[in-house]
């Protein structure tokens, strides 16, 4: 009993206090950049096995690529470990002059060595992303002679036709980050090249080097004060993971972020009263689409598909849940950038869907199951559709799920319909190109599990001669003008819809300065940023 | 003959050797079921393990390497005889999610939980017992009435929308506690841990801000999960004490003269005070497995959510050793109980 | 006036001291715990809330203006109004219409768990009390392991691996729900089975199956139903929990927890859009926890305290 109340008074007496004299909220300091994103998707910060867009984001923070866009420029392609470099006659060959003076934040130097290095343990590891590079003819065996040091320059090979602009644009990925080959092979155990190491560690020379990474909680990240650049604005850059949109909100309104990475269109609505916050939009690469399974027998008829594309309430959803965030866009390689194409031929027009459903046979519509993500806003696009394909008489059933459940019922084409997204993995149309309509073999054993048209069971000959003779023309005019028909090629004949391109929206402290965001994910710059 | 003396041996053994070895066996067949199932469902899940490493987009060949790096092509029965085998010397395998070992992130994320389900039972106890005595002595008062529905609202409430409003009021409107999380982002790494609970290491550290920043963080979601301790303690307190007020002794020291405080809580609560710590054993339990609603809500940094998180990306070694811990505790504490209340309660051990 | 004595009639019949048949006996118990249960406010309040939810079930199309599903985009996350009563959704659908649609979800998901709960339960509850020995043991053991899982966890799982929805939840409650009521059933068959009727049942000659079905099975049910009743709270919350983590019903369905969680960030501005349906589920909880308390004092004044 008195032992009872002595334990009682024990916890009583601080919680009381903490509760009456609650500390005052002091924000963040002047020296730390607080930012709260959803960063579950975390799951390796290994530069050659990065593929997630928030490990992306950050890798491109902590490493320099051979290639790269500057936040003074988005859209100049510049060298950045590279700094110059040579196209040989051929177009097959590359030499890259290494820039002079860089250091890694180990203290060593930036050598043609790491740079070499870097590519072929990419290569070797082969994990995820590699394809960005392994499509060029690399492979294991072969890359320790295509990629090659000769003094102190680099020079690589590539055995497929591949115009030389796409290859140099392909080398500003994530996977043409140069790692500290001496820092990794030190930590490097059964000669895994470091990768246990790297996944949750750092050997960049970058703006930033990594402090710690608590999976689910925080990512922290320590500025360089020797970047080549000089030091970045902020000493200390802290991701805080929240996956709450409104917690996000709330932690903005009371101080203790200064940036808000996550929030709806309608929670930015909200805050926009607050004069502490301002709000940004930066259009980015990614695209919501629909796609039709065409092994379906009702869904593999090109008619069916045209219809569906006419019961879609575009400007609907556009300006209503996802106003701001979302902007229509119909073709598959994003408006903003080199190549794009921004007609947009497609409203909702549901007697024109009849009459095509009615021509393929189908009048009073079908039954079909639509699968989706279960974040907003995919299950509130799946219901908008599935209301407006009502209207024409397909009645749809829609799932949800988490990415991981998803992703193997595409990948095995088990799918319907499926509303997904989509974002290029570098910023040459071929990006997306090459997978939405360019499909080699389309037999259920080949097995092209990554690519969009196997997925969907979609495969042209026509289309597919037209993506390779695209992704070799030297021409810059005559293969712009390739991609744009590719497009409305695409818009015409393909199992897909593409409804929306997004636009990132970022709530900031008014105090907060020079944060950049690019059209592409990994196009977000700390180092700019001063509060 | 050789057979019955055998067995008669065996029936000589003391009864507690019996009661023990049952135990253990129980213990030992409710932990191989407890990672069996678990197993099981890890492999008829939809959600593909090898995709959670490599992404949607990568190739079959990355696939199909992978997929065997992992093992997954043999038999699922091998699979867990492996698994069972590793788990026994201790090894919990590595977390995709978080690139560390399953046990390495267990002893990160498990005392988050302990904190939170800890500070929530003791305010299930300290508030829900004086309740629960209080309408038990004004059995069929208004206070009795209030205490019983108010009980009631406890256990009705969704705790994920409980948070939700909480979050807005206390932290949002009125700015009394700390956001969500454990603590602010930038204390992080101030304090060393040592026993991985923040309170007690900040204390040691004597880093008194950390500290108070970690208790503002710490209030609403142990408050918001003790209610449901609360109501669970101040309820069975309560029918507790109705018990032993009618017991013949109550009367005998009411007519000796004793107080009625001396009655309440020298006679009848203390006979009570076995029960009572068998129930909040089982809430300290059902806590540890149930945060898991309140730490999605608060981000807090726990082992329920590192096991739904995992759960949905199919983290499978994650899921299975945070499934493990829990259970054991869950066991561990659930038995521990039911030993305590059969020493004290006679009537039980029949 | 033949009405009057038909109903003293009526009243006497049943509050009659000797009754004339089994019938009357029962009807009679019935009765009297009824008028037990009409006395006790929190009790009747618990009935009225369930009532109201079956009632709103049945009468949907009656009570509501539209499905609930059909969005209306430019109509959205209206407050509340004349027309839209509790305000409108983040797709513009009216929240009143959602909810008591809603109410055939809940209703649907408590009617499924009690429906493979209960069975099961009883079944093993009584064979492996009425059979003893190594049936008990084996299954009494199986009870225990399904007792010690972290349930919640469990089901999450289970949930997880036979994909997100309605009856795949339902199916897991449900098997992680099951193995008290187990438990209860033979702690009753324990106290009864050396009884009298079940000696001369068995002298008779009557097959085990038919001793359970006709003698142990009736006697187990009132407090499997006060336990039931008082777990619904616990089902429709753990339910809830599932929808909020994006494994229960499906959209556009207007499960009640599912709703919270596509509300979430509408908290701060449209607070309506999640408070609404966290009220629907709590007053429900509510009243089911209220009827089951009732119940119990009514059903099984032994556990209740005196």
């Amino acid at each position: 009993m008195t032992l009872f109340q002595r334990i009682g008074a024990w916890i009583a007496v601080p919680l009381t206090a903490a509760l009456l004299s609650a500390p005052v909220q002091a924000g963040p300091p002047k020296d730390t950049f607080v930012m709260a994103k959803d960063i579950s998707d975390l799951i390796t910060l290994d530069p050659a096995e990065v593929f997630e867009l928030s490990g992306g984001e950050i890798i491109a923070n902590i490493y320099d690529r051979i290639m790269m866009y500057e936040p003074e420029d988005l859209s100049t392609l510049v060298g950045g470990v590279a700094e110059s470099w040579e196209i040989l006659d051929d177009g097959k060959t590359i030499v890259f002059s290494i820039r002079p003076g860089m250091t890694f934040h180990s203290g060593n130097p930036v050598t043609a060595e790491d740079v070499a290095f870097s590519l072929q343990r990419v290569v070797k590891l082969g994990k995820t992303p590699a394809f960005i590079v392994t499509q060029f003819g690399w492979t294991p065996e072969n890359v320790d002679e295509l990629v090659v040091v000769e003094g102190d320059k680099v020079k690589i090979s590539i055995t497929e036709e591949f115009s030389p602009a796409l290859v140099l644009n392909a080398l500003s990925a994530g996977v043409a980050s140069v790692v500290d080959m001496k820092t990794v092979l030190e930590n490097e155990v059964d000669g895994d090249l470091g990768y246990a190491w790297l996944k949750s560690n750092s050997a960049g020379s970058g703006a930033f080097k990594l402090r710690t990474w608590k999976a689910n909680e925080l990512v922290t990240l320590e500025a360089n004060g020797d970047y080549r650049h000089g030091a970045p604005g902020v000493k200390r850059v802290i991701l805080r993971h929240v996956a709450e949109p409104s917690a996000q909100r709330l932690m903005m309104e009371k101080g203790d972020a200064d940036i808000a990475r996550n929030l709806t269109p309608d929670q930015i609505k909200g805050i926009e009263g607050n004069d502490n916050i301002v709000v940004r939009a930066d259009p980015k690469g990614t695209l919501v689409y629909l796609a039709a399974n065409q092994s379906h027998p009702i869904l593999g008829k090109p008619k069916v598909v045209e219809a569906i594309r006419h019961l879609v309430d575009y400007e609907g959803m556009a300006n209503s849940f996802l106003a701001g965030q979302y902007v229509v866009h119909q073709a598959a390689w994003p408006g903003g950038l080199w190549g794009s194409l921004m007609e947009t031929p497609f409203s909702l027009d549901v007697e024109k869907a009849k009459a095509l459903l009615a021509e393929a046979g189908h009048p009073d519509g079908f039954e079909m199951q639509i699968d989706t993500l279960n974040r907003a806003p995919f299950p509130e696009i799946a219901q908008s559709v599935q209301a407006t394909l009502a209207q024409a008489g397909i009645k749809a059933n829609i799932v949800t799920s988490e990415g991981k459940t998803l992703w193997p019922m595409y990948r095995a084409r088990k799918h319907e319909m499926m509303v997904a997204i989509w974002s290029p993995d570098y910023t040459d149309p071929h990006s997306n190109i090459d997978s939405f309509a360019n499909n080699p073999d389309n037999s259920e054993e080949a097995k092209l599990t990554g690519v969009l048209a196997w997925r969907n069971a979609w495969q042209s000959e026509a289309m597919n001669a037209k993506v390779a003779a695209a992704r070799n023309e030297l021409d810059i005019a005559k293969r712009e003008a390739m991609y744009h028909d590719i497009q409305r090629d695409l818009q015409k004949t393909s199992p897909y819809a593409v409804l929306f391109q997004q636009a990132e929206q970022t709530a900031m402290q008014k105090n907060v300065d020079g944060f950049v965001s690019g059209s592409n994910f990994d196009l977000v710059f700390y180092r700019t940023v001063t509060k | 003959m050789t057979t019955t003396a055998a067995r008669r041996d065996t029936f000589a053994l003391p009864r507690w050797i019996w009661t023990i070895g049952n135990t253990v066996l129980t213990l030992v067949l409710t932990f191989v079921g407890l990672t069996a199932v678990t197993f099981a469902i890890g492999r008829v899940m939809p959600a593909d393990p090898v995709l959670a490493i490599i992404g949607d987009r990568a190739s079959n060949e990355v696939y199909e390497r992978v997929y065997l790096e992992m093992g997954l092509d043999r038999p699922i029965y091998e699979q867990y005889f492996r698994y069972l085998g590793e788990l026994l010397s201790g090894d919990l395998g590595m977390s995709i999610m978080t690139a560390r070992p399953v046990l390495t992130d267990i002893a990160i994320f498990f005392p988050a939980t302990l904190e939170l389900a800890t500070i929530a039972t003791l305010i299930g106890v300290f508030i829900g017992i004086p309740m629960g005595v209080l309408a038990a002595v004004n059995q069929g008062r208004w206070i009795d009435h209030v205490v019983r529905v108010f009980g009631l609202i406890g256990y009705s409430v969704p705790v994920f929308w409980l948070g939700m409003v909480g979050l807005l009021i206390f932290y949002g409107n009125l700015g009394w506690v700390g956001g969500p999380g454990r603590i602010e982002p930038y204390y992080d790494g101030i304090v060393d841990t040592v026993t991985g609970i923040i309170l007690i290491d900040a204390a040691m550290a004597d880093e008194w801000d950390v500290f108070w920043d970690a208790v503002s963080h710490l209030i609403l979601p142990s408050a918001i999960l003790g209610s449901f301790a609360l109501a669970y303690i101040a309820r069975m307190t309560r029918s507790f004490m109705l018990d032993q007020l009618s017991q013949e002794y109550v009367l005998t020291a009411r007519v000796k003269g004793a107080s009625e405080l001396a009655v309440i809580w020298k006679h009848a609560f203390r006979n009570v005070l076995v029960q009572l710590i068998t129930i909040i054993g089982l809430t300290y339990a059902s806590l540890l497995e149930g945060s898991v609603l309140t730490e999605t809500v608060f981000s807090w940094p726990g082992i329920g959510q590192y096991i739904t998180t995992s759960l949905f990306n199919a983290d499978m070694n994650a899921v299975l050793g945070g499934t493990i811990v829990v259970g054991a505790c869950f066991i561990g504490i659930n038995m521990l109980s039911d030993m305590l209340y059969k020493l004290v309660d006679p009537r039980a051990r029949a | 006036m033949s009405e009057t004595t038909g109903e003293t009639g009526m009243r006497a019949w049943l509050l009659s001291a000797s009754p004339q048949s089994v019938t009357q006996a029962r009807c009679q118990r019935a009765y009297l715990g009824w008028l037990a249960f009409r006395t006790n406010p929190i009790a009747m309040t618990g009935l009225i809330i369930v009532v109201v939810l079956v009632l709103a079930a049945i009468f949907a199309p009656l009570i509501t203006s539209g499905d609930g599903l059909t969005p209306a985009l430019e109509n959205r996350l209206q407050p509340a109004s004349a027309t839209n009563w509790f305000g409108t959704d983040q797709l513009g659908r009216d929240i009143y219409d959602r909810i008591v649609w809603g109410s055939r979800i809940t209703l649907y998901i408590v009617a499924l768990v009690s429906i493979i709960v209960v069975p099961i339960g009883l079944i093993i509850g009584t064979v492996a009390g009425y059979m003893g020995g190594w049936v008990d043991n084996v299954l009494m053991r199986l009870t225990d392991i399904f007792l010690a899982f972290p349930r919640l966890i469990l089901a999450l799982a289970l949930v997880a691996a036979l994909g997100p929805g309605l009856e795949n939840a339902v199916l897991a409650i449900a098997l992680t729900t099951w193995s008290p009521y187990a438990r209860i059933a033979r702690a009753e068959v324990l106290t009864i089975r050396k009884s009298e009727f079940i000696m001369a049942a068995e002298a008779q000659g009557a097959s085990t199956v038919r001793i359970l079905r006709k003698h142990v099975v009736p006697l187990c049910l009132a407090s499997v139903i006060v336990r039931l009743t008082l777990d619904m709270a616990g089902i429709i919350l753990t339910a809830a929990g599932l929808g909020f983590l994006g494994l229960g019903a499906q959209p556009p369905t207007p499960e009640w927890g599912a709703m919270i969680a596509t509300g979430r960030p509408f908290l701060l501005d449209q607070w309506w859009v999640p408070t609404v349906p966290g009220i629907a589920i709590f007053v429900v909880s509510l009243g089911f926890c209220l009827l089951g308390d009732g119940l119990r004092d009514v059903l099984d004044p032994k556990s209740a305290g005196p």
